[in-house]
């Protein structure tokens, strides 16, 4: 199997890092040799993150290159369109979280927030899906399960069975959110599909 | 076959030098090299310790060491400069037990003032370095300097970078060997670093570096990869990883102990490949190497940039010519990180902004306080130098403008290198005003405990330091202690503490607000909501230049997220119109 590349962007403070661990996990159960890499230090609360996922045979960089990304999963609108450049031409997709976290430098009026960020990902992304993660942990009764809900819309894009989820993410996160985390994951994993 | 398991960088290390029997590791934190300790302080067996600074903890594992167990202690690039002056002597002294000094160095500056690269320190101390490529080798590779180290009685810098440090990669691990402790012996002539024995020393060490140049040309941690021979590659650390992911099928001369230089093996790939070239991150210094030794075709920088971080983009593009086809980039937001919804910092970076104040800075999360909405700092060097630039100022420009100008200094900073600063401005007769933010944590590396918050790296309670006992003791006779959050009241004695026509410390007191304590009051506090009515929206902009990632312009008026709001009540004090509760 070619190395499959999944970027997870976001605003630090929203999970990025713990989705990027449980899809590493995931890849691992799974028997593939994987790569997770972001930076972190100086991304406090409200800073752009990203972070990068490979899995594959044998994965050498841990970065992703440019034109190379299968999926980018983001948490907040603005931080999919940073990183649309590095999708595969033509047949990269985007999961995007229905969610718009405007900067303080916006609101000083030093900087303006992107429009029509929808239709940008349209022209360079084969398929985008906008889901409100937000709501769908809201439903399954827990607020701060978004990035799960959000993980359960990737996993029908990814080679790993539901029980391989499942089993990491009980392992993750804390015992008295397993429910909920699952109950996220299975709505995510429903609506993201076709 | 051990247990596989995804591990850091840093984890890989922590762990790999636990298998190799390591008894004390040391630290002082600092990104991307903090979470080797934070791991160490795990294992039960190693006595791990935050030390005030990097030359105190260089020291102690230093000591460790040549008292017979094996030792390391972890460092960023920048941090090692802080341990240099031991760092030099210890290639003289050689070492007792192993002793492997772990330098993070950062490629692309995510958290540093510079981007040094250590491998030269390494040459200059004239001590072997071993970089591992990921974090199998980071956990095989640690081991083997802790063997090298013996071997050849040596310091080993073992040189990780930020890349390296904080991804994860898949490791099979083993177990923990005892190692016991080596017999202390008296050797005046090899640790007492007198000019006398110092010049004798310098010849052992002159002669430890030719046995290791021949020793890496047969060290299993060089080896030659002979795939296509019509392109041959050297690489070392994460270079190797970009260089194969872009060049699969090259041969490669992959170099895991990079100094002193393998001659002999280098050599032998030369003659099997057609073309050489070099990939490395940052300074030329496996080029300069095969330079120096008169193979003047092979090339590096030629294709490489010596500025900023690699990536595979950057290797393709500098020795093909080209990129992958890949859509446009598209300008978003930006997004700078910022201090937190409730973070002390706040009150202090909004007061310095209203009374327009020079501010000298330095090294932690309060950094930011540079940026929009404050642009409250003047200048920002290294860990500690803000007091010493504001006695600078005040040295240039007299006492007026001293009244105009204050440091500000993290707790943990001021314990590392703020002391002999403020002594310094006591002992002769300055009037500066400094302020040390203590949050009762080291805050930006992600909460590590200090001298100040009485707690070790092992979660054990300890002696506290007294921050206003010890500026008292400097001779430091106006001393104010203010809580950030009262905007108005913290206000008033910075007025007067610069006014003073005497050294004058405020030490402003509230703990981060990301602690578990401070989230517990979060979570008691009702969240802060705007009354639209009474908002004058972007007319004011009140609310928002208090800097707070919660509070954003939505629809012509202030909101505050409930998501990220703690509660805090800096926003009701700056609203003139009342509208926030």
């Amino acid at each position: 199997m070619e190395t499959r590349n999944i970027i997870i962007s976001g605003v630090g403070g929203q999970g990025i890092i713990t989705a990027s661990e449980i899809l590493s996990e995931v890849a691992l159960f799974n028997g593939f040799d994987v790569k997770k890499s972001e930076v972190h230090g100086m991304s406090q609360r409200g800073g752009s993150v990203v972070s990068h996922v490979r899995f594959g045979e044998k994965v050498y960089s841990p970065l992703i290159e440019k034109g190379t990304c299968d999926v980018i999963l983001a948490f907040e609108k603005a931080e999919a369109l940073r990183w649309v450049h590095y999708l595969k031409p033509g047949e990269g997709i985007v999961i995007v979280n229905d969610l718009e976290i405007i900067p303080n430098m916006v609101s000083l009026g030093l900087d303006t927030y992107p429009e029509n960020i929808e239709d940008t990902l349209k022209r360079d992304a084969s398929k985008v899906f906008i889901m409100d993660g937000i709501e769908i942990a809201k439903n399954a009764g827990d607020p701060r399960t978004a990035n799960t809900a959000l993980l359960g819309a990737l996993s029908n894009y990814l080679p790993f069975s539901e029980e391989s989820w499942i089993e990491v993410i009980k392992r993750r996160v804390k015992p008295e959110t397993i429910e909920a985390n699952l109950k996220a994951f299975r709505m995510g994993r429903e609506r993201g599909r076709d | 076959m051990g247990k596989k398991v995804i591990l850091s960088g840093n984890e890989a290390v922590a762990r790999g030098a636990w298998e190799a029997g390591v008894k004390i590791a040391t630290a002082y934190p600092g990104t991307p090299s903090t979470e080797i300790l934070e791991n160490a302080a795990k294992y039960e067996e190693i006595d791990a310790q935050w030390s005030p600074n990097e030359k105190v903890a260089f020291e102690v594992a230093l000591g460790a060491a040549i008292a017979g167990a094996r030792s390391m202690v972890s460092v960023k690039h920048v941090g090692l400069n802080v341990a240099a002056d031991p760092f030099f002597s210890s290639s003289y002294t050689g070492v007792n037990a192993g002793f492997v000094v772990i330098s993070c160095d950062d490629p692309g500056m995510h958290s540093s003032q510079n981007e040094q690269d250590n491998r030269r320190y390494a040459k200059f101390a004239k001590v072997p370095v071993i970089e591992p490529s990921d974090s199998q080798e980071a956990h095989d590779f640690i081991k083997r300097a802790f063997e090298i180290s013996e071997k050849f009685d040596t310091p080993v810098l073992f040189r990780m970078t930020t890349r390296l440090s904080h991804t994860k990669t898949v490791v099979e691990i083993g177990e923990r060997i005892e190692v016991p402790l080596k017999d202390y012996k008296k050797i005046p002539e090899k640790y007492i670093i007198l000019p006398a024995h110092a010049r004798k020393r310098h010849v052992v060490v002159e002669e430890r570096i030719k046995v290791l140049r021949a020793y890496a040309s047969k060290c299993e941690l060089n080896r030659m990869e002979i795939n296509d021979t019509s392109l041959g590659i050297v690489a070392s650390g994460i270079s190797y990883q970009y260089a194969k992911e872009v060049f699969p099928n090259a041969s490669f001369l992959k170099l895991g102990l990079s100094w002193p230089f393998p001659e002999e093996l280098f050599k032998e790939f030369y003659e099997k490949v057609d073309k050489v070239i070099v990939i490395e991150e940052n300074e030329p210094f496996l080029e300069e190497e095969i330079k120096f030794l008169g193979y003047a075709d092979v090339e590096g920088k030629k294709y490489i940039p010596l500025c900023g971080e690699l990536n595979p983009e950057i290797v393709r593009k500098g020795v093909l010519g080209k990129e992958l086809p890949h859509p446009e980039e598209v300008k978003s937001v930006k997004r700078p990180p910022a201090l937190c919804p409730g973070c002390p910092h706040t009150g202090i970076f909004y007061n310095l902004w209203r009374l327009k104040l020079n501010v000298t800075g330095d090294i932690g999360c309060y950094t930011l306080g540079a940026l929009p909405p404050y642009n409250a700092m003047d200048t920002t060097i290294c860990m500690g130098a803000s007091i010493p630039n504001a006695f600078g100022f005040e040295k240039a420009r007299g006492k007026d403008f001293a009244k105009k100008t204050v440091a500000v200094i993290g707790d943990s900073t001021f314990l590392h290198t703020g002391i002999p600063g403020l002594m310094d401005i006591v002992y002769n007769k300055g009037i500066s005003t400094v302020i040390i933010m203590d949050n009762r944590i080291t805050a930006m590396t992600g909460h590590q405990d200090h001298p100040g918050t009485g707690k070790t790296a092992k979660g054990e309670p300890t002696v506290e330091i007294d921050m206003a006992e010890v500026v008292k003791a400097l001779g430091v006779k106006k001393v104010y202690k203010v809580d950030p959050h009262k905007l108005r009241e913290t206000r008033n004695v910075i007025r007067e503490a610069v006014a003073s026509e005497e050294p004058a410390v405020i030490i402003s007191e509230r703990p981060c607000a990301l602690l578990p304590e401070e989230r517990k009051q979060h979570a008691k506090r009702p969240k802060r909501k705007v009354d639209p009515e009474k908002c004058k929206g972007e007319k004011c902009l009140g609310c928002i230049k208090l800097g707070c990632p919660a509070i954003s312009m939505k629809e012509g008026k202030a909101y505050i997220s409930p998501l990220l709001c703690v509660g805090c009540d800096l926003c009701i004090q700056v609203c003139p119109f009342g509208a926030i509760s």
